[in-house]
């Protein structure tokens, strides 16, 4: 990645012989850093060459898979405003095994049960982190089978001890769990275990200089299947942390930080705890474990996941047909917005609060608000006219009436004469149509 | 071994506003407040000074707010009475600041004179010493009348008043320049705007050291994202040394994080979502948070328990990462 047609030309071998499918070296070269083909089509390329164009075309960051789809780092940017975040925070809830058998069965139902949906999006949280506190290994092990049984949620599974893990890894790797933590003191034998088990790993450290060691050290064991955790425990301390982490990574290509970062929180209070969450969410933290498993906590942390990772170059859109709010009949008022989601769900949660069963058709904007559609010209009277007349609002109403948002009350007039329906302007902020409603 | 870090050097700061002003500046507050003047991003200590930590001025209102009964139930019986609403967030709450919004002003409401309204600011400015911040009732027309009064009966408080924006600014900047007040400049989610009513502003006359951006921030949920990015580029135009998008930045969170439907409605209608109680609570304190971290100055908050959360969030920030 990022590396220019002329960096990559000058590693080829320069025969020009066309048996890639392109003419020549040069163009080749070009279309690799296009991104348009691979370095596999050169027949002649040699080994090193191969090896270094690989490495310096690694993502900066590397992608660590485990448990039921769980994605990990892969990212390329520290600000969402310069791309966009790709892989949403992965959250996990940490279930301890000096819990008894019932608390750890009704943690688990409950953290199944963590799915939402508002605003036509669904939510749900990620999975369950078992950790070993209870310093016997058979106990772990139990505790870490019976949680597997319990949900299909993606696996994290941690003990200080190379033996609990040794115990509790195996009858589950199937399912990829991500282990650890592997520290100085015991990297050898819980890095080796995760790679005779083909599971990603935890490597720990105090700080960003023994962490840089420790996974030095590990790499010499032939695996690089890691993520991070420099070891801090505060907001502050965390944020500095992975923003050291994330830009080494990324600005620098330094290798040993180019895996994904996991958070551990502090707080105790369960309110406390979602804001140091918030922290690690919009700050580079890849997976993050949670003590409070309450449904009406989790809902504003996965919001907010949500929020940031959304790709700020394309707008959520909603599907552009006839949607219906309550139990409409054939005199339920009728409104029209665009498809952009925000101001689709701002309309439809106003609508629904003035209780009036009414139908509201989303035109099709390319996902943009009133104001930008109609300033870009995709907000015409004409294509408006299209869409009624595509909805079959007609044959659902007896009454001929529509309601336009206020800020393009100057369509009115063209509106009407297109589809002979009388257009009544509506407020300027969907937040006044709860009265506007009751005025109709 | 040692790994070497990458930190940056900014050419610039954000500007550095006060707010308030002491019985030796011309004024009657006990203390005065310094929001702004980082040399870094958020709560990087480790490549820049961050001079001042974000504060958090709670909502007065002249009349009963129509707010949701889990928010109203703290404040018990001083709603609807702006002096005692603003002891208790001083004292109880521990408000940096008073954000009183005068929305008894609004001519579709109780339509209150502009004399009226300078009399509650000069009756809270007599019961608290801390800052203060005054926006009218978002009617444009009356807000310029009422906000001049307010200028002229607070001169030498060195208030923080709003709302200039981008077709409505001359009237308030006037107003704050001959009584030597600060202004909120508010903008639709827009950096260009942003920064050509900062510049329309300056031209008037008033410096840039008393000026305050109030992006227009969306609540969680609903746009969030779209302030966050616009505030983490406006942040990193004034390290840059862009002057004009260099003021500290005004959130505000409790009026927008309350319009959701997921602080308002309970479990009853919601079960999926879980208990409103802490749900409320978190869905103002997070969208706090997140804003803290792209360089929010001064976050205009509600919900007294939000409050105690997201000060707490503010002290952890602030400790020492260098």
């Amino acid at each position: 990645m990022g590396l220019t047609g002329l960096e990559i030309y000058k590693q080829l071998p320069k025969k020009n012989c066309g048996e890639c499918g392109t003419p020549t070296c040069l163009a080749f070269a070009m279309a690799l850093a296009a991104g348009k083909g691979s370095l596999d089509a050169c027949p002649h390329v040699t080994d090193a060459a191969r090896e270094a164009l690989d490495s310096a075309s690694a993502p900066p960051i590397k992608a660590i898979k485990f448990g039921s789809g769980s994605i990990l780092g892969d990212e390329t940017v520290l600000f969402r405003h310069d791309k966009t975040f790709y892989h949403p925070t992965t959250i996990l809830i940490q279930v301890s095994d000096t819990m008894s058998d019932d608390e750890i069965a009704a943690k688990v139902a409950e953290i199944n049960d963590l799915e939402y949906d508002r605003v036509g999006l669904h939510y749900s949280l990620d999975g369950v982190a078992v950790v070993n506190e209870s310093g016997d290994a058979a106990r772990f092990a139990a505790v870490v089978a019976a949680v597997a049984k319990a949900t299909e949620k993606s696996m994290v599974i941690l003990s200080n001890s190379a033996e609990a893990l040794k115990a509790a890894v195996p009858q589950v790797a199937e399912r990829k769990p991500l282990i650890g933590s592997a520290t100085a003191d015991n990297y050898e034998a819980i890095v080796n275990l995760a790679k005779e088990q083909a599971v990603p790993v935890i490597l720990k450290a105090d700080g960003l200089d023994a962490l840089n060691d420790l996974v030095e050290k590990a790499q010499a064991l032939g695996y690089k299947e890691f993520v991070l955790d420099p070891g801090s425990r505060t907001p502050s301390q965390s944020l500095a942390n992975f923003t050291h982490l994330r830009r080494l990574a990324i600005k620098k290509k330094f290798r040993p930080f180019g895996y994904p970062v996991i958070a551990f929180t502090s707080k105790s209070e369960p309110l406390d705890e979602i804001l140091e969450a918030s922290v690690y969410v919009t700050k580079y933290a890849s997976a993050i474990v949670i003590k409070t498993s309450i449904k009406a906590h989790l809902l504003p942390l996965l919001t907010l996941r949500q929020n940031i990772y959304t790709d700020p170059q394309k707008p959520i859109q909603v599907e552009p047909t006839l949607h219906v709010v309550g139990d409409v009949n054939e005199d339920s008022p009728f409104y029209i917005t665009t498809n952009f989601s925000l101001t689709y769900y701002s309309v439809e949660g106003e609508v629904e609060a003035s209780k009036i069963p009414s139908y509201i058709l989303p035109i099709d904007t390319d996902g943009t608000s009133v104001l930008t559609a109609y300033a870009a010209g995709k907000y015409e009277p004409d294509k408006i006219a299209a869409a009624m007349e595509a909805s079959g609002i007609a044959d659902k109403v007896k009454h001929r009436n529509v309601i336009i948002p206020g800020y393009v009350a100057v369509i009115s007039g063209k509106l009407q004469e297109l589809t002979g329906w009388k257009v009544i302007v509506g407020p300027r902020e969907s937040s006044g149509i709860v009265s506007f409603a009751r005025t109709l | 071994m040692p790994v070497t870090l990458v930190k940056e050097k900014y050419p610039s700061k954000v500007g550095e506003v006060v707010l308030g002003a002491t019985a030796a500046e011309g004024g009657t507050r006990t203390s005065v407040i310094r929001v702004g003047g980082d040399g870094t991003l958020p709560f990087l200590q480790f490549e820049g000074s961050v001079e001042n930590r974000p504060i958090i001025a709670m909502e007065v209102t002249d009349i009963v707010p129509p707010w949701n009964d889990t928010i109203k139930e703290q404040f018990g019986d001083v709603l609807g009475n702006p002096v005692a609403m603003a002891k208790k967030c001083v004292e109880e709450f521990g408000a940096d600041a008073i954000y009183l919004k005068l929305i008894g002003a609004d001519p579709e409401g109780e339509n209150r004179s502009p004399e009226q309204c300078a009399q509650v600011v000069k009756d809270v400015l007599a019961a608290v010493g801390v800052p203060l911040i005054v926006v009218g009732c978002e009617d444009p027309e009356k807000d310029n009348e009422v906000m001049a009064a307010v200028a002229e009966a607070a001169a030498g408080e060195n208030l923080l008043i709003g709302l200039a924006e981008q077709d409505n600014y001359k009237s308030i900047t006037a107003a704050a320049m001959v009584h030597k007040h600060n202004v909120i400049a508010r903008s639709p989610l827009d950096i260009n705007i942003c920064k050509q009513l900062n510049i329309l502003i300056n031209e008037m006359g008033l410096p840039l050291n008393k000026i305050v951006i109030d992006p227009m921030i969306g609540g969680l949920g609903f746009g969030i994202e779209y302030a966050y990015s616009i505030m983490e580029r406006a942040r990193l135009g004034a390290l840059a040394g862009d002057k004009m998008l260099s003021m500290p930045m005004i959130c505000t969170v409790g009026y927008e994080a309350n319009r959701a439907k997921e602080a308002n409605v309970g479990a009853g209608e919601f079960p999926g979502w879980g208990e409103l109680q802490d749900r409320g609570i978190l869905w103002e304190a997070v969208t706090a948070a997140a804003l803290l971290q792209v360089g929010a100055s001064i976050l205009l908050m509600r919900n007294p328990a939000s409050v105690r959360l997201v000060q707490r969030n503010i002290a952890d920030m602030m400790e020492q990462n260098a």
